[in-house]
């Protein structure tokens, strides 16, 4: 009985993502769990962001998970390497959505890509460490985009990442 | 046809957010021919709360009332993800009757899940007879919920290293009185539905999904297994308990609806037999784990002086009467003081000052459960599908980084692959039978 859910943790340089997933997917990983994305501003590591795929060698017959592999391939925002992962699995194409709209990490052949979650006029990525917390904009507050003084409107508490 | 003739013929059409049956938080952007659907555009994000960017701004039991939040119909599950997640993390794990409770909380939570999708869909349909017999049912486990939790939707039941309180004690009768409401509930609306024509064909071939598709898009829980793949997290990773309970996993054939409807319908009596099994087989004990015993350094010394050797595993020593050497690490080689993990049971911070001052130490700022710096993912079986965690600690009393991987967002991805070739009103039965659920699609 295998109970380790999050499987081998490689690395793979971000420039031969796309070589490495696909090799990955004719060693028989056939399912793209999920994708996601860590940013380590505060841990001093030579690249900030940390993209993370997450892999399962899931046998159809049986239904049963034969092994799953975690994927990190660590990269900044600037400039984009990782390249989109979109033609081996489908899924991932909201899943880099959404770590752009996040994180502000980038694919290379994905130029346009858009935001999945936010609207495409918000300023800046929300789970970017360095994001202050209680951060206002214009389009879901006041138009001038500084802080309501009315009771009415949700006021914020200052927080520990300050802002 | 030339390309010019077709385009004069399409047009395009908004459907949601405020359509009743996109439930208010999704929209599509439908090119139509006629009554067919050319193309889809999914729009989501209308109910983003910033769950992970909150999270990181929590301490770790702070995050399990944000866990509520994610899928709000099977809140109890999303707790439980979690909880387990964080103890994954710190390497504890839970007392075997605190693990029987989370998977009786599970279940109840999964039963409420599907009769929410199958009642919501079929009013779709038209059928809201169903729909009343369902949540009928659904408030009776409802009622059984706020037995539990105290709270219907808003549970935040378990807690780091346990759960919040042992069960009630009418709670296995009150359970088997509910059990059989529900299965009758079930088997009016089966004789109601699942041979009635008009709802057939609205169901059967369908939506229909195809096993590669399934898997290339990451889809898992009920809809993969109504493509006939019996992936199940309990079954393939089995958590908590389940490893010793006895259930199936029902699949469909076709991938259609109508499987989808019948998979849930069937996985709701595989839930029911998991709560009696659990109800049978639990053992007596402690539901949570409980800060060890407290006692003065010089008093621990003085027992190892006198070769008393055995006890001191038992006891916490007591350094410094001040905040601060409460929290020293008394033994380093392990990776998380028990005491330092559990928050006390509400009998005890109300009636002794050690409960008090171990729950203020808690949840006072950077004095909570500190986890050495790790990284791990944990996932559960939802309502939906594999309902994962990633976490990162930074050594720190509050997660680094908190990432719920959405079971409702993948076939939710796969809306064009679903809808496009079918026809308008396809779309009502096939969206139903996602059970997108905006609290978890969106976070």
């Amino acid at each position: 009985m295998n109970s380790n859910l999050r499987g081998d943790v490689r690395e793979a340089a971000a420039a031969s993502n796309h070589e490495t997933l696909s090799q990955l997917r004719a060693e028989g990983y056939n399912m793209l769990i999920d994708m996601t994305c860590v940013d380590y501003l505060t841990h001093g590591k030579p690249r900030r962001f940390d993209v993370i795929y997450r892999l399962m060698r899931l046998d159809p017959a049986t239904g049963m998970d034969l092994g799953r592999v975690e994927l990190h391939c660590a990269v900044d925002a600037e400039p984009a390497v990782l390249r989109s992962a979109k033609d081996l699995w489908p899924a991932a194409d909201w899943l880099e959505r959404e770590i752009w709209d996040m994180f502000g990490v980038k694919f290379a052949d994905r130029p346009g890509i858009k935001r999945l979650l936010m609207y495409e006029e918000f300023a800046g990525h929300a789970l970017q460490k360095d994001y202050p917390m209680g951060k206002r904009q214009p389009l879901i507050g006041p138009k001038s985009g500084e802080k309501a003084g009315s009771p009415s409107f949700n006021i914020l508490k200052p927080t520990i990442t300050g802002e | 046809m030339s390309a010019t003739a077709r385009s004069q013929k399409t047009y395009m059409l908004n459907m949601g957010p405020q359509h009743p049956s996109m439930h208010g938080v999704v929209r599509l952007v439908l090119e139509l021919e006629g009554e067919k659907v050319i193309d889809v555009d999914t729009e989501i994000g209308y109910l983003h709360r910033a769950f992970e960017k909150h999270a990181e701004n929590e301490t770790w039991n702070n995050v399990v009332p944000w866990t509520d939040r994610l899928n709000y119909v099977s809140p109890l599950i999303n707790n439980v993800g979690y909880a387990m997640a964080v103890e994954r993390l710190a390497g504890i794990e839970v007392p075997e009757r605190g693990q029987y409770i989370r998977v009786i909380a599970s279940e109840i939570s999964r039963v409420t899940d599907h009769l929410t999708c199958v009642g919501a869909s079929a009013m779709e349909l038209g059928s809201l007879t169903v729909f009343l017999y369902l949540i009928k049912a659904r408030e009776y486990l409802y009622q059984l919920v706020d037995n539990l939790t105290g709270a219907r939707i808003t549970t935040s039941f378990t807690r780091v290293g346990g759960v919040k309180s042992d069960l009630p004690p009418d709670f296995a009768e009150k359970f088997r009185a509910i059990a059989k409401e529900v299965r009758l509930s079930i088997a009016e609306s089966d004789k109601l539905l699942t041979r009635n024509r008009i709802f057939m064909d609205r169901m059967e071939g369908t939506g229909k999904f195809s096993q590669a598709d399934a898997i290339a898009y990451g889809v898992t829980g009920p809809f993969l297994r109504s493509t006939g793949i019996a992936y199940d997290v309990r079954r393939s990773h089995p958590y908590a308990v389940y490893g010793k309970l006895d259930f199936e996993i029902p699949v469909g054939s076709t991938g259609d609806n109508y499987d989808r409807y019948l998979c849930r319908l069937a996985e709701i009596e595989q839930s029911l037999r998991l709560i009696e099994q659990c109800l049978q087989q639990m053992p007596e004990g402690k539901h949570s784990l409980e800060p060890k015993e407290i006692k003065h350094a010089f008093e621990i010394q003085d027992a190892g002086k006198h070769g008393d050797t055995e006890l001191l595993a038992k006891y916490k020593a007591k350094v410094d009467q001040t905040l601060e050497g409460m929290s020293k690490d008394d033994q380093p080689n392990t990776r998380v003081l028990d005491r330092k993990i559990t928050l006390p049971s509400k009998e005890s911070t109300y009636t002794n000052i050690e409960g008090l001052m171990n729950h203020f130490e808690l949840v006072m700022w950077t004095w909570g459960v500190k986890i050495p710096p790790s990284e791990t993912y944990f996932a559960v079986e939802g309502g939906n599908g594999e309902l994962g965690f990633h976490l990162v600690s930074d050594g720190g009393d509050g997660p680094y980084r908190v990432r719920c991987r959405p079971p409702c967002m993948f076939p939710m991805a796969a809306m064009k692959k679903l809808l496009i070739g079918g026809q308008i009103a396809d779309i009502i039965p096939t969206f139903g039978s996602i059970n997108m659920i905006a609290g978890e699609l969106d976070r």
